[in-house]
């Protein structure tokens, strides 16, 4: 009897589990990555580490955004960085330099080049659409990463102009966080490989605090990107994406 | 008897005319296509030479095997100390390091703000410390407007992207792109003059700087993409230069250095080895072919003429003379011909190579979309080889085919002479 009743209990929960996995959709998970991930402004201090064939270097910035069409960075450090800043606003890329005093839009083969010897192109940072307006999402399987039970969602591009033809997203099930995501060519070519770990509860929503970006094309072990401190939806004031603060 | 000969060659121009056309014909087209190869290879290899391989050129290990990619990161350190050994060494070769890198050139307007901007292709080289690059690279006649760079943060431009980007002498320009460990560089330059190299690939988008302002902005002190080294003579010696590449590659073979230096001979880069091989083999390939060309065809002249002449032999035997005297002096007659018509060639060959050198046939169209370093005009190049490359074959060609055809002299049946004659 109580052999049955143990039995009973788990086919129950496996049939809520099952009609809870029925009903979640690719694109739900997108939503909820979104409310983890997005905000509508953050103001964040980092860390890159750059892994080169000759040193390791780590530079700090500070940086601000708006959504996902303003962001506003100003380099910390090291000496040479100092004061280098960048703003994006929507689809334009401008550079300031201190030793120079100009101020240098980037367009064209310059938006692949790598973000200061980062696994990063300034293409990656410029990619300011929602993932639903871009691809088409599909769950294609479960997977663990770690001790962590994660979707797998395929999402192929319905549009022309993506950054990435194809992209596989581990997503944790619990936490809805991505933990992993593959980045593909046209030609179905691993281009990159992202690691999202040290996941933390920042003000009530949980959020990843190192991120290793991994180019395939080169060697080394990636850059990471690791969040010092990190602000959600703070006031930002307007002038702060303002070309005239590049100078500031 | 010659003078009799030539006066007969001379005179009797149903003789000689066809053959000397002939001759002439042949020889000039071998003496002008060996013009031409000559120029056309010495070209192509001397070009990669100045501005890509050296006679012979050292690298990173790593930096080699990924050189199409340009990668400074792999660049080679403590070149000076290098350039110190190379030089005691081999103190008869130049040894200079050069840096090649890419980026963005960025030209404001008079706000500051962005202008116009291309992709560039960096050449940094010693400007201001060594004249010998100047002359190797001909820069001082490569100079469309203003002048060399006679101090640092000056630039050349090439004058096809100053034309497109409106860049004018003495505009400051800035160059952004990254240094060799990945940090973003961001340089201002002057624009101090122009350039024209007749090389497609260079004049697209190239800027000369001196080797101490790359090696500054790309945070590459003592350092450079590659060394190349240079024979005293400027003409590259084949067996000495892959002996010295072995040689020096020897002491680094069992090196633990990750970057470790590795030095190519001029034909072991850019497909170069099979260039200058095809080079050696084509004129003489032409010239033998030319050879049996002209043989067959003198043949069948001679034969022709033979018979034409077939009364005046037989009149020449019936009075006596030797089958072999006709036949000795119809060779003689061979040899004036062929000399009228291979110095007569030889001098059209010579005129057309040079009105080649001199003018040149333009093919930039062609070479829009290439990346290998060729000159944009083809130019031929008058060489000693030419006074004789033409001459002897043409003589020999005639001669030959006047030998063979004259055989048939032999085979006349003097009995028979009175009935050909219809005496």
């Amino acid at each position: 009897m109580k052999t049955f009743r143990v039995l009973s209990l788990i086919s129950c929960l496996l049939f809520i589990s099952v009609i809870a996995h029925g009903q979640i959709t690719a694109n739900e998970i997108l939503d909820r990555v979104k409310e983890n991930m997005n905000s509508e402004s953050t103001i964040t201090e980092s860390k890159m580490v750059i892994r080169g064939k000759r040193n390791t270097r780590e530079i700090v910035s500070k940086g601000y955004a708006e959504g996902n069409e303003k962001s506003f960075t100003e380099y910390l450090s090291p000496e040479r960085e100092k004061g280098t800043k960048m703003l994006k606003l929507e689809d334009k890329l401008w550079i300031y330099n201190p030793s120079t005093d100009r101020t240098i839009q980037l367009s064209g083969h310059m938006l692949r080049q790598s973000v200061m010897g980062s696994d990063l192109s300034y293409e990656d940072m410029m990619e300011d659409r929602e993932l639903i307006e871009i691809y088409d999402a599909t769950i294609i399987g479960e997977e663990k990463i770690g001790d962590r039970n994660c979707y797998i969602l395929e999402l192929n591009a319905k549009v022309e102009d993506a950054s990435y033809q194809k992209r596989k997203t581990w997503v944790d099930t619990e936490r809805f966080i991505p933990l992993k995501e593959e980045l593909f060519a046209k030609s179905g070519q691993l281009l990159k490989r992202v690691s999202l770990s040290d996941i933390q509860k920042l003000d009530g929503r949980w959020y990843p605090t190192k991120i290793n970006y991994k180019d395939m094309l080169m060697s080394g072990e990636g850059t990471d990107f690791i969040v010092l401190n990190i602000e959600f939806n703070p006031e930002i004031p307007d002038y702060i994406f303002n070309k005239a603060s590049l100078k500031r | 008897m010659i003078q009799f000969i030539l006066k007969g060659i001379l005179r009797d121009k149903n003789r000689s005319l066809l053959p000397i056309v002939i001759v002439a014909l042949g020889v000039t087209l071998t003496v002008f296509l060996s013009g031409y190869l000559a120029g056309v290879f010495q070209d192509v290899i001397q070009q990669n030479a100045r501005f890509e391989t050296g006679h012979v050129k050292i690298m990173s290990k790593p930096y080699a095997q990924n050189k199409d990619q340009l990668p400074i990161d792999l660049a080679l350190l403590n070149t000076e100390k290098l350039k110190k050994e190379l030089q005691s060494a081999y103190p008869d070769m130049q040894w200079v390091q050069r840096i090649k890198f890419g980026g963005l050139l960025d030209v404001p307007d008079e706000n500051g703000n962005s202008r116009s901007q291309g992709p560039a292709s960096v050449m940094a080289i010693s400007i201001l410390s060594d004249n010998n690059e100047i002359e190797r690279l001909n820069i001082k006649n490569s100079v469309i407007k203003g002048g060399i760079p006679t101090k640092s943060g000056d630039v050349l431009i090439s004058n096809d992207f100053a034309n497109k980007l409106d860049i004018k002498i003495g505009d400051e320009i800035t160059y952004v792109g990254s240094t060799m460990y990945g940090s973003m560089a961001f340089q201002n330059y002057r624009v101090s003059g122009t350039v024209e190299f007749g090389n497609v690939g260079f004049d697209k988008g190239a800027i000369i700087m001196d080797v101490s302002d790359a090696q500054q902005i790309l945070n590459m002190e003592d350092g450079a993409t590659e060394i190349l080294g240079y024979f005293g003579n400027s003409q590259y010696e084949s067996d000495r230069a892959n002996s010295i590449a072995e040689n020096f590659n020897t002491k680094y073979k069992n090196s633990e250095d990750e970057f470790a230096p590795e030095m190519f001979s001029l034909e072991e880069q850019n497909g170069l080895g099979e260039i200058l091989a095809y080079s050696n083999y084509m004129s003489q390939i032409i010239v033998t072919v030319l050879i049996f060309a002209m043989s067959v065809v003198l043949w069948n002249t001679g034969l022709l003429g033979g018979l034409r002449r077939y009364k005046e032999y037989g009149i020449r035997l019936a009075l006596g003379e030797s089958k072999g005297s006709i036949y000795r002096k119809s060779i003689i007659e061979a040899v004036l011909i062929g000399a009228i018509g291979s110095t007569l060639g030889t001098f059209l060959g010579l005129i057309a190579t040079y009105y080649m050198q001199e003018v040149g046939l333009d093919i930039s169209d062609l070479m829009d979309k290439s990346s290998m370093i060729m000159p944009s005009t083809i130019r031929a190049k008058i060489i000693p080889n030419q006074i004789y490359i033409g001459f002897i074959p043409g003589v020999l060609a005639m001669v030959l085919g006047n030998m063979l055809s004259g055989m048939g002299i032999y085979k006349r049946e003097t009995a028979n002479l009175f009935k050909e004659l219809e005496v």
